[in-house]
C-alpha cells in the first residue's frame, strides 16, 4: 500500500509501473486521476489552492483504504493527492486499486474516489477573474458517498 | 477542561484564527459549538444552527453529540471538498 500526501506532482505510469513490477498474481489494475479544471461554477478558474488538515488527512486516507481492503480482496492499493497551488490540467488526485479481477478494482477505485470525496479533510479555493473563492461541497458527493452505505 | 481547537478553510479565514487554546466547561462537540457561537459575529453566523460545518475530535470525524475528552484536539471546518 502507498499513501501519500505530496505538493509535487505524480506520473500515472510510473505509479502503475510500480505497482505491477516482479508480480505475476495481479489480473487487473484500475486507476483513476483527477483533474484541476480551467472552470467551475459558470466562471474561469486560473489557479486553485488545496489547503489539507495535516494528520488528520493521512489518518483518513489510510482508513478509507482499510475500508477498501475490507470490503474486497485487493492485491495492492496507491493513493496519492497533492496539496498546495495547482494550475488547470494539473493532476490532483491518483487511485490505482491491483486485484486478481476487473470488478473488484473497478469497486474499490471508485469507493475510494467517493469516500475520499466525503471524508478526507482538502479543501479547494479556486481563483477566478471574480477573486478567489472556496469551493462548496456537492449533494451530489453525498449521493455518491452514501451508494457504499459507509458507516 | 482545557481543549485545543483548530479551524481550517473558509471558517479559518472567516474567524481570522487558526487555532487556539480553550477552557471548556460542557461535555459535547455540541456545548463546544455553542459556547463558541456565544463570541457573536462571525462566530454565531458560520456556527448557526443549519450551516454545514464538520467537527474532528483528535482527527476523527464525529457526531455533534460526541463526548470531548481531556485535552482532546477539536477540529472545526467546511464540508471537505477534495479529489
Amino acid at each position: 500500500m502507498k499513501i501519500v500526501v505530496q505538493s509535487e506532482v505524480f506520473d500515472l505510469g510510473a505509479e502503475v509501473e510500480a505497482m505491477r513490477r516482479g508480480r505475476t498474481d495481479i489480473g487487473a489494475i484500475a486507476s483513476f486521476v483527477g483533474l484541476a479544471r480551467d472552470h467551475n461554477a459558470g466562471s474561469g478558474v486560473q489557479a486553485m489552492t488545496l489547503e489539507h488538515y495535516p494528520g488528520m488527512t493521512e489518518k483518513a486516507l489510510a482508513a478509507l483504504v482499510e475500508e477498501a481492503k475490507s470490503r474486497w480482496t485487493l492485491l495492492d492499493v496507491t493513493l496519492i493527492h497533492r496539496v498546495g497551488r495547482l494550475l488547470p490540467g494539473d493532476p490532483i488526485v491518483l487511485v490505482a486499486v491491483a486485484g486478481q479481477h476487473r470488478g473488484e478494482a473497478f469497486a474499490a477505485c471508485e469507493f475510494i474516489m467517493d469516500y475520499l470525496k466525503t471524508r478526507a479533510p482538502f479543501w479547494k479555493k479556486e481563483e477566478t477573474p471574480e477573486g478567489e473563492r472556496w469551493v462548496d461541497a456537492r449533494a451530489s458527493d453525498d449521493a455518491a458517498a452514501a451508494r457504499w452505505n459507509l458507516p | 477542561m482545557k481543549l485545543r481547537v483548530l479551524y481550517f478553510a473558509r471558517l479559518r479565514e472567516r474567524f481570522g484564527v487558526a487555532e487556539e487554546a480553550l477552557d471548556f466547561s460542557g461535555a459535547t462537540a455540541a456545548d463546544l459549538v455553542a459556547q463558541l457561537r456565544s463570541r457573536g459575529d462571525v462566530w454565531a453566523e458560520e456556527l448557526a444552527a443549519g450551516k454545514a460545518f464538520r467537527v474532528a475530535v483528535n482527527q476523527s470525524l464525529v457526531a455533534l453529540d460526541a463526548t470531548l475528552p481531556e485535552h482532546a484536539e477539536v477540529a472545526i471546518f467546511p464540508p471537505v471538498t477534495g479529489g
